[in-house]
């Protein structure tokens, strides 16, 4: 282990007094200490080796890959259809975004148009699930931090959104609901009424999010001032989404590099001043309300229309054809077991996910499976700073800071 | 042509080997030797600007003289562009430049990259396995040789029942 050379110091009280002669030597030495692998807190299994000089955290360095699946070697051996529900086992708490970076990778990778409509649900189920994601991120974060009450709070309006992507596509959290070129199934007007009335309900509630935090004493001295860290080095890290925001670089891939629906919706970007994790708190609050802005936005301006690109060689047919359709099911069949034949080339594509950017970098020389393919997971990169963010903090604001970046293992790892 | 690479071909005349543009993509190759040369240009010349480092990640192509890729991806925030830059590796002499003076965050992402693809990275202040387990001796998953299953380090866990393969 690198951890054997662990400095050991001996020195005097008060060297300079005379009265220190005739005293006994106090020995301090920093004190190593192992959080996790199973620790509430990590949000999944991480191991963090502290270096401890009293309660203040002096080194920390991150253990990973314990959620080690091996999803970029399982890429190169699926077909791009097969690799869909790889994706939701990613950041399994926001399973819809995955899905949404990877097909929109694949669509740039095969210059595949999605047909308007798509583009407006995608949008939607999207900000859907950034809600779901924020709402989980709160809740973790404030349990974290000691405040329990969110929790339960953020977890019954979470509950209403869950059985709407139930009823959407038939799971609540692997959903698998996006498909390349378009998606897999339409909103009924059931579900359209459901999410109006979701989003007539919701902004009061968060309202009542901020209520119980923002008068909170003890949540404004655990947040404020906490895990600073300055844009010039957030950016040469490479963070992204709400951390990176949050120290006042105005960064945000669905304004920059609009993709779906996102340039025909007006909306703004929070952006923080001080870095803290009060500010990237205050910009994930400030982004359901936005985010409930957009789904209206949507709602209004959809018009009727198909859900899936024209391009049989590559999308898969209607599941009724294919229940009732002797070619359709071969062709369903096809499209998994062989695939479609991608172009070579090589292509990267960031996707603004509710942690940061998700982006998936895909070489390709032909053929049905990708050659290559790299996930560029946010939550990986996060902890890649959280040494330079954790030293000097107390041993407590650790859990803080894992919060703050709102790291999923099971995207950290792969 | 792109500006960007228009201006990277002016400035090295010699080092960089290919430029290519695809699907919106802006992508320059470069010999290992003017790596960081090359690297520093983009990171410091106030036309490029590319202070965001958005992920390292590296190829396999087996067949190919010099068998390895490295692949950097930036950005950067002021000017709204990205660029990637690649340079290739052979399996000899698998060492490439560093470049976490540069990019703090390339850190973590060189080390993936040493841990999945067993290229190592000169002058990295930590290069050790990240995502595998430190005594892991089986090699590098990632290379296009190793079998998807692994290659029977699984099978010795008494705690498993062997795969059959």
């Amino acid at each position: 282990m690198a951890f054997e050379d662990q400095r050991t110091t001996v020195y005097k009280v008060n060297p300079e007094h005379p009265e220190s002669e005739t005293l006994p030597t106090l020995r301090t030495e920093e004190l190593l200490l192992n959080m996790g692998p199973q620790h509430p807190s990590t949000h999944g299994v991480l191991k963090v080796i502290l270096e401890l000089e009293g309660e203040r955290l002096v080194k920390s360095t991150p253990v990973m890959g314990y959620l080690h699946r091996g999803v970029e070697k399982l890429a190169e051996d699926g077909t791009y259809h097969q690799f869909i529900p790889h994706t939701d086992r990613l950041d399994y708490v926001c399973a819809m975004y995955n899905n949404f970076a990877y097909c929109r990778a694949v669509e740039k990778l095969l210059n595949l148009q999605v047909p308007e409509r798509a583009d407006y649900l995608r949008t939607i189920v999207a900000e859907v699930q950034r809600i779901i994601g924020h709402q989980f991120w709160l809740s973790a974060q404030a349990l974290d931090i000691g405040a329990m009450t969110v929790f339960f709070y953020c977890f019954r309006d979470r509950e209403i959104l869950l059985d709407w992507f139930d009823e959407l596509c038939g799971a609540r959290l692997t959903t698998s609901w996006y498909r390349i070129g378009g998606v897999e199934r339409d909103l009924t007007p059931a579900l359209i009424d459901k999410l109006k009335q979701f989003l007539d309900y919701f902004p009061p509630k968060i309202d009542e999010y901020q209520v119980f935090l923002e008068k909170n004493r003890i949540w404004l001295g655990r947040t404020k001032g906490v895990a600073v860290i300055s844009a010039e080095d957030a950016v040469s890290f490479g963070l992204s989404g709400p951390v990176l925001r949050g120290s006042g670089v105005d960064y945000d891939l669905r304004k920059y590099e609009p993709y779906s629906a996102y340039p025909k919706c007006e909306f703004s970007v929070p952006v923080g001043k001080n870095g803290d994790t009060y500010d990237r708190y205050w910009i994930r609050v400030m982004e359901l309300y936005e985010s409930v802005k957009i789904i209206r936005q949507c709602l209004e301006q959809m018009q009727e229309g198909p859900i899936m690109a024209d391009a049989p060689s590559v999308t898969l047919p209607p599941k009724e054809r294919v229940f009732t359709n002797l070619e359709a099911m071969i062709q369903q069949f096809k499209l998994f077991s062989q695939g479609f034949d991608a172009p070579p080339g090589e292509i990267y594509c960031g996707t603004e996910a509710h942690k940061g950017e998700l982006g998936f970098h895909i070489v390709s020389t032909g053929g049905g499976k990708p050659y290559r393919l790299k996930i560029r997971a946010p939550s990986f990169i996060h902890m890649g700073a959280f040494d330079h963010m954790a030293r000097g903090y107390m041993i407590s604001d650790a859990c803080t800071i894992f919060g703050t970046y709102d790291i999923v293992m099971g995207e950290c790892d792969r | 042509m792109h500006p960007l690479l228009r201006r990277i071909q002016h400035t090295f005349s010699v080092g960089v080997t290919g430029v290519s543009e695809w699907r919106g993509d802006v992508s320059v190759t470069v010999t290992r030797d003017k790596l960081r040369e090359v690297a520093q240009f983009l990171r410091e010349d106030p036309g490029m600007d590319f202070d965001y480092i958005v992920h390292v990640s590296s190829v396999d192509w087996p067949d190919d003289e010099e068998r390895f890729e490295v692949v950097w991806e930036f950005y950067s925030i002021r000017k709204r562009q990205r660029i990637r830059l690649k340079t290739r590796v052979p399996e000899e002499d698998c060492v490439v430049d560093s470049l976490t003076d540069f990019w703090k965050g390339a850190d973590f992402m060189e080390r993936e990259v040493y841990d999945m693809m067993g290229i190592r990275f000169r002058n990295h202040p930590d290069l050790r396995r990240i995502l595998m387990p430190d005594d892991y001796t089986e090699g590098y998953p990632l290379r296009k040789d190793f079998p998807l299953r692994g290659k029977g380090w699984r099978d010795t866990f008494d705690f498993l029942d062997e795969v059959p393969r």
